[in-house]
This record gives structure tokens, C-alpha cells and sequence, in this order.
């Protein structure tokens, strides 16, 4: 079983609360969490509702392993139609209260409708009201956590919330949870804003019940344990070192996308490095890094705590900054350190905790700033349009002045909102903006490293390196070895990687743990909890049937074909240095291979053979 | 970092090696245990384990060692 087998349905216009039992039908076809919860979202919403009118739905989910024993059941995901992309939007993120959603004895949460009045969802087990936020309303993350803490008189209270960015509009605004965890991209917590929705706070004292053999599920669910732990990565790499030890691995390989992918390598980058996380500052002795933190039931542990100096210009006044917080991931490091052409660790990392703080993805916002200073340096945008400010990169004073002007909401802050595509179609570049779909990319550069070009041209929520993370072969060899400069077998690579990932976020698992698990791993763990016989080969299937039911309801909002593009420069433009001196990303060669592997016409669009074999509608 | 030799700054160095040596003689030449070196990278190419016995350096290459990393 597994599945707690209900369901939250809130509806925000009327103030109503209902619980209706989950389709396990559905469950058998789609698992949970990512797959799942789309599917009721592709079944309830028409794919061309406007993301943020009442007609959109906004789905919290957790997967049939969150809250259990298995290691890092701590997962949860935000599904919904995006507001940057117009697609099918789904952000994961760990910390603890997916898994007390299932303490609480819910599998998801659907929000319709939108509430006359800002209101926040306060769930007590199976209890569940909407209440007044008109207090917190225009606060920020971090003082909405503590409110309904002191609020509630309970510190055990699990609490995601929206912040002043996506209450002013900002379109890649996140949900934060557990203060620096996020379900941070596409905008699903600008949706959630739309809705006057601010915050959700769970209390679930029940457990996980329902697994469906104890003793097969605690066998598979402690090998599971060991393969994480006898990994050299899982086991030693990412726990100290994190995902920022990438920085100075990606820019030797000549893919660090630099000053809005001008370029592919940084010359700072070793100062923004997980290796310079770890070193004494000179300014006052102490490293950035202060620790290293987990999600809930997680073995791995690669969550970052970072302390900024004292004395850093971005915070020497402001001593509610002074404490210890949500450090620096890579993806974050590198849009707000490389893209922009900075390398001043703290200032990053003070930029990062405003995103915690206020609620927005640093990698949209790090690539929507680099955008706005490349329209500055091109004369497109001037001291007029920012209220005198000048922009330029490698200048951790405009980083730190964009972060706090977007938060503001005012001036030139409602542009940097707007994300990077709009941005620049406002200003009469549309070519500058470095996005696919409408979403900014993250931080490897698909000259130098090409499968992950055809992952971000196809993937499902525009430029993403969750949907399908072929640097995983192509990089670092986990399964195997590919050459990042070869075109050839990177269509069946993408695949491969994009159906196994979307079967890993339907299950409630971190997609990290794949560095040593594959689906043959996590099958018994799956088959041990849940009812039906779990194989890897059906979750390979499930995920295939996930990915085309995403493509389906993107291809009916309105994308065609010609939206599975890369920015003209990454197609044009050839890297200047570094090993991929010379490329440019060849995704032509890729691509047809790829829809005929994925059983859809030339048009990109499933066959109908293809929807009946993966029994789509 | 741990087994960074001394003198390096910027997590770098630049060393001298006999004519012909290869990624292993490097490695040993500075006490780094081949088993911790996962990834090991020359002039931003990969070279895998099978090769570092064998891979003569050039003067002027970089290389590049890393435990076992992983990230996203
Ligand atoms: S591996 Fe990292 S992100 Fe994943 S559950 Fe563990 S701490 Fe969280």
C-alpha cells in the first residue's frame, strides 16, 4: 500500500477544506509524487489556463517512500503550469515536511481556486484550516517560519512559504521549506502567491503506516543503505565536499558557462569553489562553509551551512544576516558567481540566503541579472531604466543591489522579475536571453559538454539539468564513461536519463542518490512498500509514460517542435577556449535521433502508437 | 586538498618532472593515493584509470585531480 490513500483538496475561493480518496488506479500507472500529481493536474486544468489565474492548480505531493525508513524519503514536489514557461511545472525539494505531510496522513495536497484574502494552510494530522496571513503578508520566508512558529507554540511545526518576491510578482519565485530548502524553479511559488496562498504548516504525528511487507522493505531499504554508503560518492564526495566541488571540475572541462555563456570557462572560478568553501577567509579566519546538513532520513548529507564574514560589505550592517544558513549549491554558485562574472564567495552567498530568505531561484535570478548586465554593456539598457545604477559584470555590488532591488519588488527589481526571456524581449534583445521554454539554464555549457544540450532543449520545463543529468556519464563516468565532445549515443543517453529520473522524483527519493542507485535498487525498495509487483523495468516504463504525458500537455498548451531549440549562441557561437574550443552545440544530430527513439513524428509529437503502448490516452 | 603539496596557492602548483613521467609517477612523486584520485583530468580531457599508468605529460600540461565528486 504504501500510499496513505488520501487527499487534501483545497479550495482557496470558498475556503473549503475536503478529503477524498486517492486514485489507485492512477498510482499503479504513475507511482506518486512527480507522476502522479501530474496526472490529476493534466486531468483537472485546461494546459492553456493562464498560470496565474484561479483556473490553475497547484499540487503539493509527496511519493509512496516519503517519511519511510528508506534513505532520503525526505522528498516532495510542487506541480503545477508554470508561470516562466507556460509548461507543466514540477520542483522537488527535500527538508522535512514532505515527510510530515505523510506523518499527517496525506499523499497531496490539490489548492483551486484563489483566496479573496492572503491565507495560510494549518494542518494538524487529519485536521486541516485555512487561516489568516493577512499579518504576514508582505513578509518574508524566514519571518512567516517564525510568526507561525510563536503562532502555534510549536517548534516541530513544518513550514513552506512564499516570500515578498513572489507576492511582487516575480516569475521563478520558489516555495521554501525548512527556511533554505527549496522547491525553487519554474515559478510554482509565484503560482502559489497568485493563489493568496503564503504559506503551508504541517504537524503529522502518526508515522508512515501501510507498507506492505515490513521485513522485505527494511531488507531492501538497508542494501539500499549500504550501496550509498560504500559509494565513493554518496559515501565520501558529496557529503564533504557538495555539489560546489563542481566549479573547478566543470571549468577545467571547458563547460562553466561564463558571463551569460560568452564564455565557457571563468578565471575565478576556483574563488567561488567548494574547495574555497572550505578554506580560512583572511578577513576573519573562519571558513565559509560551517557545516554540512541532510533532509530528513537522509544518509548522504550534502547540504551546505555557510557563515558569511561579519565584516563583507553586503552584510556589516545588518547583524540578522550574521548567522549561519543555506549555503551555496553549485548550480546557485555558479549563476550568481560565473554568470555574472563574479568571484566573491560571500557576496554569493549572501545573494543565496536573500533567495532562501525571500523565496527565488538563484539560478533564474543569477542568469537573469547576467542578461540584464550584458543589455547594459550593450547600450540596450541604462542608468535611466536602473535609478542610475550601473551594471557590470564581475561587480558584486551590482549582484548584491539586483538581489535586494528584485525583492523590493520596485523600480528596476519588477524587471529582473520578469526573468531572462522577457527581459529581453523588452528591451529588444530576445537573443541575449539564455533560456529554453522560457527558463533560464543552469551551470554546465552545452558546447562542452553536448548530451546535456539535447537534455535542455527537450526537457519538459525548459532549461533544466534535473530532467535529464547526462553530465553524471558524460562528466564524472556514473554509470559509465561517455565523451562529453561526442554526439553519437547521446540521444539514447538522454532517454535513458530523463525516463529513469522521472520515475526517481515519483517515488519520494532524492535523484542524488542515483550517483549509486540505479532503478535496480530502488525497485525493491518501491516493490517492498507498495502494493503490485515493482520492477526496474516497470519504473523505466513508468517514467517513459511520465515524460510523454508532460509532453503531451505541453504540446496542447500551445509548444511545438520548434520550441526544442538551445539560444542561437550556444548553436553559433563557438566555445573560445578550454577542451571544446572551437564547438558550438550540435543538436541537429541529435535531435531526430531522439524523437524517433521516443516514438513521436518528425513534429515531435507522440504517435499514436506510442501513447498506446505506454497505455496514454 | 589534503594532499595539496606545499607551496600551492589557489588549490595549484606547478611542478618539474623528469622527462617521459607519466599521471602515476606525478601522483606518487606527491604522495596521492591512486585510489582517491577519481577523476583525473589532462589539459581539461579525461583520462581514465586505465590510461594514468601509461599517459606520458607534455611540458606545459595541466592536471587535474579530484577525489570522488558528484554534483547537480
Ligand atoms: S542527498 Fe542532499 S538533497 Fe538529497 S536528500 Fe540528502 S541532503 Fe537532501
Amino acid at each position: 500500500m504504501s500510499w496513505a490513500g488520501k487527499i487534501l483538496r483545497v479550495n482557496l475561493t470558498q475556503g473549503s477544506c475536503t478529503t477524498e480518496a486517492l486514485n489507485r488506479q492512477w498510482a499503479q500507472e504513475y507511482l506518486g509524487q512527480r507522476g502522479l500529481a501530474t496526472k490529476y493536474l493534466v486531468e483537472e486544468i485546461d494546459p492553456k489556463v493562464d498560470p496565474l489565474s484561479p483556473e490553475n492548480k497547484m499540487i503539493m505531493t509527496t511519493g509512496p517512500l516519503t517519511g519511510t525508513m528508506a534513505a532520503t524519503s525526505g522528498r516532495y514536489s510542487v506541480v503545477t503550469k508554470g508561470p516562466l514557461t507556460n509548461c507543466v511545472a514540477c520542483s522537488n525539494s527535500g527538508g522535512f515536511i514532505g515527510a510530515e505531510m505523510r506523518f499527517a496522513g496525506w499523499d497531496m495536497i490539490i489548492f483551486e481556486g484563489k483566496s479573496p484574502k492572503p491565507v495560510y494552510l494549518y494542518i494538524v494530522n487529519d485536521k486541516a484550516e485555512l487561516l489568516s496571513a493577512e499579518e504576514i503578508w508582505g513578509t518574508s520566508v524566514w519571518h512567516t517560519d517564525e510568526w507561525l512558529h510563536a503562532k502555534h507554540q510549536d517548534p516541530m511545526l513544518r513550514i513552506a512559504a512564499v516570500g515578498r518576491s513572489a507576492e511582487a510578482g516575480c516569475l521563478y519565485a520558489a516555495v521554501v521549506n525548512d527556511l533554505h530548502r527549496a522547491a525553487g524553479r519554474s515559478g510554482v511559488g509565484t503560482v502559489m502567491a497568485s493563489k493568496n496562498l503564503k504559506a503551508v504548516a504541517i504537524r503529522g504525528t502518526n508515522g508512515v503506516a501501510n507498507v506492505k511487507d515490513f521485513g522485505k522493505f527494511m531488507q531492501a531499504v538497508n542494501d539500499g543503505k549500504k550501496v550509498l554508503a560504500d559509494n565513493a560518492v554518496t559515501g565520501q564526495g558529496l557529503p564533504t565536499y557538495g555539489t560546489q566541488v563542481l566549479m573547478n571540475v566543470i571549468n577545467e572541462m571547458g563547460a562553466l558557462p561564463t558571463r551569460n555563456m560568452r564564455e565557457v570557462q571563468f578565471e575565478g572560478a576556483n574563488k567561488v569553489s567548494g574547495e574555497a568553501m572550505h578554506e580560512s577567509r583572511p578577513s576573519d579566519g573562519k571558513p565559509n562553509l560551517t557545516t554540512n546538513a541532510g533532509c530528513f532520513g537522509c544518509t548522504i548529507a550534502c547540504g551546505r551551512i555557510s557563515t558569511i564574514d561579519r565584516g563583507h560589505f553586503s552584510i556589516e550592517n545588518k547583524p540578522e544576516y550574521w548567522g549561519s544558513s543555506g549555503g551555496l549549491e553549485y548550480e546557485a554558485a555558479w549563476a550568481l558567481g560565473p554568470d555574472t562574472g563574479v568571484d566573491d564567495l560571500d557576496a554569493l552567498t549572501y545573494v543565496n540566503f536573500l533567495c532562501n530568505e525571500d523565496g527565488f531561484d538563484p539560478i533564474s535570478f543569477g542568469a537573469t541579472l547576467a542578461a540584464a548586465i550584458e543589455l547594459f554593456k550593450e547600450g540596450a539598457i541604462t542608468t535611466e531604466h536602473t535609478g542610475g545604477h550601473e551594471l557590470a559584470f564581475g561587480s558584486a555590488e551590482s549582484l548584491v543591489w539586483g538581489a535586494e532591488t528584485l525583492v523590493s519588488g520596485e523600480g528596476f527589481g519588477k524587471d529582473l522579475g520578469l526573468g531572462s526571456k522577457r527581459l529581453c524581449e523588452k528591451y529588444g534583445r530576445p537573443e541575449l536571453s539564455m533560456t529554453v521554454k522560457g527558463q533560464e539554464f543552469p551551470a554546465y555549457d552545452p558546447r562542452g559538454i553536448q548530451g546535456m544540450g539535447l537534455a535542455y532543449a527537450t526537457s519538459n520545463r525548459g532549461a533544466c539539468h534535473l530532467r535529464g543529468y547526462t553530465v553524471a556519464s558524460e562528466i564524472l563516468g556514473i554509470p559509465e564513461k561517455t565523451d562529453p565532445l561526442e554526439t553519437t549515443g547521446k540521444a539514447g543517453l538522454v532517454k535513458a536519463f530523463q525516463d529513469a529520473t522521472a520515475a526517481v522524483d515519483s517515488s519520494g527519493l532524492c535523484l542524488f542518490t542515483t550517483f549509486a542507485w540505479s532503478l535496480e535498487d530502488i525497485a525493491p525498495q518501491v516493490d517492498g512498500a507498495c502494493e503490485g509487483d515493482w520492477s526496474a523495468e516497470r519504473l523505466a516504463e513508468l517514467g517513459e509514460r511520465i515524460w510523454n504525458m508532460e509532453r503531451d500537455f505541453n504540446l496542447r498548451a500551445g509548444l511545438t517542435a520548434a520550441d526544442d531549440t538551445l539560444p542561437k549562441r550556444l548553436l553559433k557561437e563557438a566555445a573560445k577556449t578550454g577542451p571544446a574550443e572551437g564547438r558550438v552545440n550540435d543538436l541537429d544530430k541529435m535531435l531526430p535521433e531522439y524523437y524517433e527513439l521516443r516514438g513521436w513524428s518528425a513534429e515531435g509529437v507522440p504517435t499514436d502508437e506510442t501513447r498506446q503502448r505506454l497505455g496514454l490516452s | 586538498m589534503a594532499y595539496l603539496p606545499p607551496g600551492a596557492s589557489d588549490n595549484a602548483v606547478s611542478v618539474r618532472l623528469d622527462e617521459g613521467a607519466t599521471i602515476f609517477d606525478l601522483m606518487d612523486s606527491h604522495q596521492v593515493p591512486r585510489e582517491q584520485a577519481h577523476l583525473v583530468v589532462c589539459n581539461g580531457l579525461f583520462v581514465p584509470p586505465s590510461q594514468r599508468e601509461g599517459y606520458r605529460l607534455q611540458d606545459g600540461d595541466v592536471v587535474a585531480l579530484w577525489p570522488p565528486v558528484a554534483g547537480g
